[in-house]
């Protein structure tokens, strides 16, 4: 019971700084809506799609965009997360938490399901304007999307956690988001497919395709049509567990970076 | 009986320097103790360790007779903790703060909400506890803090410089304040200061911590004797000239 007690009070401050800061969803969702209207408009008659799982027929770009964006939704709260770590450690309120006498591997899970929670929301509300806009995924897709949604947010939230105890500044994040988040995204299928790559250049395809955020987007491409993508779930589900392993031990007491900070 | 706080030849560096050296000293139940040094005499390094925000490679803390690294668990839920830098969430209401540091000690809704009530009676903030943290003055976020802190109804008080960056009358509110607590609720307190006269000379125990090591510990007397200083205001030595 404490221990469901804490997660809930956990998320719902999670949720509750989200609501109270209203210009976080409006960012959340112009990013992904400038490449949805103004980028796939430009790339449509420049790019031609063949028919590809999931799809059975020739889809429009903006179609196929339509999964990367929830990716880069999803990809980008969880830099917000990992941000918002980095300055509560700074600013002390970190503190507060690490001093629960509940174990830190479980504070730091419930932190990463808190931050999944609140990016889930960000997906539906930029799925609900997406629809408006046009795209055509089937009804029971927007429910058959949510266990990809979570294993998705799952492993960017742990590569967000595991950021976080490894940054030393605040002012260090912006090298995240080149060395990172940018390479993460544009080297995945979030905006084309792995053989139009191909078509243009081996190297780019062979690393989009070792890109785990690759499978994430292809799991969320499969999850909104209503059917599932074994490779990309297999990769999603093992490489989230070693990352949040990864930032649990970057959290530990006894081995943890955060110590470079604390004092 | 079990002492509310027991260090035994705790020991931690950055890289090669050393911050704390073999430090020992205990803190009785329903005591106030300070632990007093000046800047950088490691006072900050000690309350991480205590609270376990990384452990000690050599040495042991105790809280009530548990171990802090070995059972963390048990040991910092008989804690309650005022960090020296802010830590509230100033986009939350003073009573979404307080719910927030109850529900992380596992406080079921209700016995939450009874304890808020107490709290703010107690300090005095009934009426700002729809107010967001941001809005508040110093003193009234210090005592939030406070408040937060005695949530969970600890046993051990633990306060890291509290009142840097206030005026001094609220200081003087504030030492008087967590004097009464120690006093009235029978709550162990160690209170890190470099300011003297936040010490009561009758009462209070005072650990001495200078370079990362204790120099004295005992009653005011009996620290100013081992020290061989008149009075508390010259147990840090002269201070070194800040002009050439």
């Amino acid at each position: 019971m404490t221990w469901l007690i804490c997660l809930k009070a956990i998320v719902w401050r999670e949720l509750l700084r989200f609501l109270n800061q209203p210009s976080r969803l409006i960012s959340a969702l112009v990013r992904p809506l400038i490449w949805l209207l103004v980028f796939a408009a430009g790339f449509r008659a420049a790019l031609g799609l063949a028919i590809a799982p999931p799809y059975d027929t020739y889809i429009p770009y903006g179609v196929y965009v339509v999964p990367g964006l929830v990716g880069m939704v999803q990809l980008f709260n969880a830099m917000q997360s990992s941000l918002s770590m980095v300055y509560d450690r700074e600013m002390g309120s970190m503190r507060l938490l690490l001093t629960s006498p509940l174990p830190r591997w479980y504070l730091i899970s419930c932190k990463l399901l808190a931050g999944i929670v609140v990016s889930v929301v960000q997906v539906y509300a930029f799925l609900a304007v997406a629809w408006l806009c046009g795209d055509d995924a089937p009804p029971l897709g927007y429910v058959t999307v949510l266990p990809a949604l979570i294993a998705n947010g799952v492993m960017l939230g742990a590569l967000g956690l595991l950021l976080s105890s490894l940054i030393r500044q605040l002012e260090n994040f912006a090298g995240v988001m080149n060395f990172v988040v940018f390479p993460l995204f544009f080297l995945s299928t979030a905006l084309y497919p792995l053989w139009k790559i191909r078509e243009g250049s081996e190297i780019v395809a062979d690393i989009c395709a070792l890109n785990p955020f690759t499978y994430g987007v292809e799991m969320i491409r499969f999850g909104l049509y209503g059917q599932w993508n074994g490779l990309a779930t297999l990769v999603v589900l093992t490489v989230g567990p070693l990352l949040l392993a990864g930032a649990i031990l970057g959290y530990s007491p006894s081995r943890g970076l955060i110590r470079r900070k604390a004092a | 009986m079990t002492l509310a706080l027991e260090v035994t030849g705790l020991t931690y560096c950055f890289g090669q320097k050393r911050a704390l050296d073999e430090v020992s000293f205990a803190v009785e139940r329903t005591s106030f103790t300070a632990l007093l040094g000046p800047n950088g005499a490691g006072k900050t390094t000690f309350f991480s360790l205590a609270t376990r925000l990384f452990d000690a490679p050599a040495g042991t803390i105790r809280i009530f007779g548990r171990d802090v690294t070995r059972h963390p668990g048990e040991a910092l839920a008989r804690l309650g903790v005022v960090f020296q830098d802010p830590t509230l969430d100033l986009d939350l209401s003073v009573v979404q703060n307080l719910r927030y540091a109850a529900a992380l000690h596992g406080l079921k809704p209700r016995l939450a909400a009874e304890r808020i009530e107490r709290e703010l009676a107690r300090f005095g903030l009934f009426e700002q506890r729809h107010q967001k943290a941001r809005r508040l003055n110093g003193g009234h976020r210090r005592r939030i803090e406070i408040a937060r802190a005695l949530m969970h109804e600890p046993a051990l008080l633990l306060l890291d410089e509290p009142t840097v960056g206030l005026d001094t009358p609220t200081r003087s509110q504030l030492v008087a304040l967590v004097h009464q607590l120690c006093h009235e609720e029978g709550i162990a307190v160690l209170w890190t200061t470099h300011l003297v006269d936040e010490l009561n000379d009758e009462g209070d125990r005072v650990v001495l911590l200078q370079r990362g090591r204790v120099q004295a510990q005992g009653t005011v007397p009996e620290v100013l004797a081992a020290a061989g200083a008149a009075d508390l205001h010259s147990i840090f030595g002269p201070a070194p000239a800040l002009l050439p």
